[in-house]
């Protein structure tokens, strides 16, 4: 078939009903303070790792909460859990274990996808 | 002062026991006022009228140590012996001013030219912005919610006057400096009052003043004095550095020290933010938990002059409500 150069692009919109939110319930129930995050940014300003690469926390936050983490899979590698971010925390969400918690669930995202 | 005006006007006699040496409070150390920039003195001279009474008499540099409910009202002890009698009291402690130095990260009593809005207005009423060395500031920067809406120093509650504040002084300095560039670091931009939100517009489409959304993280001291901030720019989801010359510390409003002490030797109950907590927000907000004892201002919550100025006048309503009625 003639190739036109044309492609139908893919919606941007994030389908708030198709999208599974798995991993935030997964995080809320044995991180209660992930609940409080106001993505203020203090934990990915203060953050080593997000200075040098694409890693923040507080947008890894946001997008757990709707079901679109996977465009951060492999971002979150590059936390060191160095927990920086706790300290700055306004809200007093124990950061460090919430990316704890996601690469746990990413994981086990793994292990069930095989 | 409000209510002591009101009472007396009413035809009651009233105290009125101030710690410090003037009356007036926080307006002492205010320029201008938000949002439409009138001058603190003429809200001073307002309630310096209001207090004018053969009715009221002014204790002034005077603390009440010690108060005791008697059988047919009070009986406050001050510092110097005095005993005054009462009916009834009314709580007008209001509120101090967050310490800037307990977050340490941002350098006040560190770093030269990090200052408190407080220490701006100061600058503001000499008319001369200036930093520790003298030179003129070429970028200067607020940094939003110090001592509010934190955890980490307990104050989970939003002081609300701070945002409206920053932008009111945003564009201060920008009248005083127009060379300057100004910025505003801020979680959200709370303008819930009136004319607030007009005074944000103004200061975008007049003023030029730069509004990054982001909570700093620290700041630090650069060799050639300049202070570096950190921030992400949460919109743009990247983390942002700027050189600043002179860091404002928006603080935030707390208990006051006054306040705490009355708190702790009368019973008057304070909720979980520390002030005084009234019986009911919504429909009883003098009214404390001890009959006879009524609140004023913001010694109850962070409150503006608007609000404390009404909150004074419902709480004289109490008042007389209270000795017209209750009193056995």
């Amino acid at each position: 078939m003639e190739k036109f150069g044309f492609t139908i692009s893919k919606g941007r919109q994030i389908d708030w009903d198709a999208n599974n939110r798995m991993m935030a319930d997964f995080i809320r129930e044995r991180e209660p303070s992930f609940k409080l995050c106001i993505a203020c940014g203090g934990c990915a300003s203060t953050c080593t790792a997000g200075n040098f690469t694409q890693f923040s926390l507080r947008e890894l936050n946001v997008l757990i909460h709707r079901g679109e983490e996977s465009i951060s899979r492999n971002d979150i590698k590059k936390c060191m859990l160095c927990g920086k971010c706790s300290l700055v925390c306004p809200r007093g969400v124990n950061t460090r274990n919430v990316v704890f918690l996601a690469k746990q669930a990413f994981q086990k995202q793994d292990e069930y996808a095989i | 002062m409000e209510s002591a005006g009101q009472l007396a006007h009413a035809g009651f006699k009233v105290s009125l026991v101030e710690k410090e040496k003037e009356t007036g409070g926080h307006l002492n150390d205010w320029y201008k006022l938000f949002p439409d920039r009138r001058d603190s003195k003429e809200v001073l001279n307002y309630l310096n009228k209001r207090v004018l009474s053969d009715r009221i008499t002014i204790y002034k540099g005077t603390r009440i140590e010690k108060f005791q409910s008697v059988k047919d009202g009070f009986v406050l002890f001050t510092q110097d012996g005095t005993t005054l009698q009462a009916d009834a009291v009314i709580v007008a402690t209001g509120f101090d001013l967050f310490k800037g130095a307990r977050k340490e990260e941002y350098g006040y009593g560190i770093y030269d030219n990090v200052i408190t809005s407080k220490d701006l207005e100061a600058m503001f009423r000499k008319g001369k912005i200036i930093m520790l060395n003298g030179d003129s500031p070429k970028a200067v920067g607020f940094v939003h919610c110090v001592g509010s809406r934190d955890e980490k120093v307990g104050n989970f509650y939003c002081s609300k006057l701070c945002c409206v504040t920053a932008v009111k002084q945003a564009i201060e300095v920008r009248e005083h400096l127009p060379e300057s560039r100004v910025f505003c670091f801020y979680m959200d931009m709370r303008m819930g009052g009136a004319h607030y939100e007009e005074l944000y517009r103004e200061a975008q489409e007049v003023w030029g003043i730069n509004f990054i959304r982001g909570k700093v993280s620290e700041a630090s001291e650069t060799i050639n004095n300049k202070l570096v901030v950190k921030v992400e720019d949460t919109l743009a989801g990247r983390p942002l550095k700027i050189e600043l010359d002179i860091l404002v510390l928006m603080t935030g409003m707390e208990m006051s020290e006054g306040g705490n002490d009355i708190a702790r030797q009368s019973g008057l109950n304070t909720g979980e933010n520390r002030f005084f907590l009234p019986v009911d927000h919504h429909y009883a907000n003098n009214i404390s938990n001890i009959k006879g004892i009524f609140y004023a201002g913001a010694c109850t919550a962070p409150m503006n002059i608007t609000e404390t100025v009404s909150h004074a006048r419902s709480a004289v309503s109490e008042v007389i409500n209270y000795l017209n009625n209750n009193k056995a």
